[in-house]
């Protein structure tokens, strides 16, 4: 009995994994004939080209990777420095009623759908303006990152031991000395693993950016106008009859799952050194 | 203790030093609870024209007519609350399953690279899962699974009318999507189950079965219902991913494998193009219904995965 459900429980964990290997092999499959090519990365798009299309197509996501890349910057510019802060405030406070409050709210905040702050953002940044503009996608994807960021730092400052918190009280150090220059520091990796893994799932977010930075087909790099993203590309495409569009989408999910991946596994090895460091201190 | 006390109270009563440090973040640090205030009064106020248009017709109404501006939301609520679901009941046994073999002890080289593998499930793009199971799940469910079990039990009512995209399919994906959840929440929750309970179970002889069974998934219960209610509020606020599958028809389905809508898809599609008065105003009310439905679940949830890691510590 117990050797059988045993089996089966590590059955169970063998089919959580198929997807992962099915969605990692087939957008490897699918994407690749478009990405091998250079001018995928530096090429905006172009037009469907059916039915007689080339051998190569041409048509490329360059403004899309801008447009992220763009949108991603500012947002962090945003999210960054008010997560950090508000994790540092959870962490040395942790006791403060208020805290409580507002660690509940980043918890709820992260759960909330992201097509509602798409929503908001839409009626706070783009109806005043009168036009869609990267500006306000970076908003609505600063909102999304902050409790990420926030709660990261909290569990990363939370880890240094409190006798370096005295030691540095004891040598008379004002609070927000203490807090900012010698603990955040010390923190400083764990804090960076949060921001890298906000970073990555702000840039694979679609439906914050339908209605606020809404898409482009050619390159734009000032956000004050609207602005094409990786996954707006990705959704967009994948749903048009046309097969040199459905290419383009499949090269950009690639593109997409390798930066995430990429941005995961160096988080992993940041996030292994923060423990050691800790460890150490 | 009791001689301690007079003489704390005969001390004078001293008032802490102003901290404005904390004062400062303090205030940087409500910007989020604030935001999420600021998110719901406005999507309130931005679904007035609807809300005094209808009333509470809306939330009953099946009807969704741009031409006519008459609006009802029952059939994305439905699709939403279906779909959720359905995804719970496939991803719940499997997520609870992961969570227990990754809470085993030993063997921590294939444990690891399960934990691995569940996390990057979590990390990869919304619209990345959409893609796949628009052009390679819902296909292979649809040959495989819908039109199989549509063939043989033709009497069963909500079992006809297989559809390559439909409730069924996006139920599939929203499995996938939310296993990450379920999983890393279940495994915290038996992590924090006392040793000693479990000790003591293979002290009185009780197998691996009986000791996960009977012992640690009973104490851990509390908790992996709160999982299970967060995982949901994910569920119910997915957007992309569904669009992509849901079949995109405005109707309450009477077989699971039928074209449906949901909530947050409406908005990802509609929203947009929509004009006039009445039409944005009732998108954006799908929008607030979404957002209250899952803010009440989202506090239950976690006030539920709270009290049970509290109290597993103070059982420890």
């Amino acid at each position: 009995m117990s050797q059988a459900s045993l089996g089966i429980m590590y059955l169970l964990t063998v089919l959580a994994l198929i997807p992962l290997a099915l969605v990692l092999w087939f957008t490897i499959d699918k994407g690749l004939p478009s990405v091998i090519h250079p001018q995928f990365f530096f090429n905006a798009e172009l037009p469907p080209c059916e039915p007689r299309c080339p051998a190569v197509l041409n048509g490329g996501v360059g403004h899309a990777i801008a447009g992220t890349a763009i949108m991603v910057g500012l947002a962090s510019l945003m999210a960054i420095p008010i997560g950090v802060l508000a994790g540092v405030y959870l962490a040395e406070y942790s006791n403060a009623q208020w805290s409580a409050w507002v660690r509940l709210g980043c918890d709820v905040l992260v759960g909330t759908p992201s097509i509602a702050i798409g929503l908001f953002v839409y009626a706070f940044l783009v109806v005043p303006f009168h036009h869609f503009s990267g500006f306000s996608g970076a908003v609505a994807l600063a909102i999304l990152m902050l409790p990420i960021i926030a709660r990261t730092t909290e569990g990363a400052v939370a880890l240094i031991p409190n006798g370096l918190r005295e030691s540095g009280l004891a040598l008379g150090l004002a609070r927000w000395r203490v807090s900012l220059q010698l603990i955040l520091p010390a923190a400083a990796p764990g804090v960076i693993t949060g921001a890298l893994l906000a970073v990555a799932r702000a840039g694979g977010e679609t439906a914050p950016l339908l209605f606020t930075a809404f898409g482009a087909h050619i390159l734009v790099l000032t956000p004050n106008e609207p602005m094409q993203a990786l996954p707006l590309t990705v959704f967009r495409y994948a749903l048009l009859p046309y097969k040199s569009l459905q290419a383009q989408a499949w090269g950009a999910a690639l593109v997409l799952i390798v930066l995430v991946l990429a941005v995961n596994l160096v988080s992993r090895w940041v996030l292994r050194r923060q423990i050691a460091l800790a460890r150490s201190l | 203790m009791a001689t301690s006390v007079p003489a704390a109270q005969a001390l004078p009563v001293t008032r802490r030093p102003f901290d404005g440090f904390k004062a400062v973040i303090g205030v940087v640090a409500s910007l989020v609870p604030a935001a999420l205030v600021l998110i719901t009064l406005t999507l309130l106020q931005q679904a007035r024209p609807a809300i005094q248009q209808f009333g509470l017709r809306f939330v009953v109404g099946t009807a969704w007519n741009p031409v006519t501006n008459d609006f009802g939301a029952l059939p994305g609520i439905f699709g939403t609350v279906a779909t959720s679901f359905m995804a719970l009941a496939l991803a719940l046994p499997v997520g609870v399953a992961v969570a227990v073999i990754l809470v085993e002890p030993g063997q921590t080289r294939i444990r690891g690279v399960i934990g691995i593998g569940i996390e990057l499930l979590a990390a990869i793009p919304s619209v990345v899962y959409g893609i796949w199971a628009l052009y390679v799940l819902a296909p292979w469910a649809y040959e495989h699974v819908e039109i199989p079990v549509a063939g043989r039990l033709t009497t069963v009512g909500f079992l006809a009318d297989p559809a390559p995209r439909g409730l069924f399919t996006a139920a599939l994906v929203l499995a996938v999507m939310i296993l990450p959840t379920l999983t890393a929440i279940s495994r915290d929750v038996i992590r924090a189950v006392p040793r000693g309970l479990k000790e003591n179970a293979i002290a009185l002889g009780a197998t691996w079965w009986e000791t996960t069974w009977k012992v640690i998934l009973p104490s851990a219960r509390a908790g992996i219902f709160g999982a299970t209610i967060l995982a949901l509020g994910r569920a119910l606020g997915e957007t992309i991913a569904v669009t992509m599958v849901i079949g995109n028809a405005y109707v309450i389905p009477h077989s699971i494998f039928s074209p449906a809508y949901t909530l947050s898809a409406i908005i990802a599609n509609e929203f947009s193009e929509a004009t006039g008065p009445i039409y944005p105003a009732a998108l954006i009310e799908l929008g607030l219904i979404l957002i209250m439905v899952t803010l009440v679940v989202n506090v239950f949830a976690l006030l539920l995965v709270h009290s049970t890691s509290r109290e597993a510590s103070l059982a420890a």
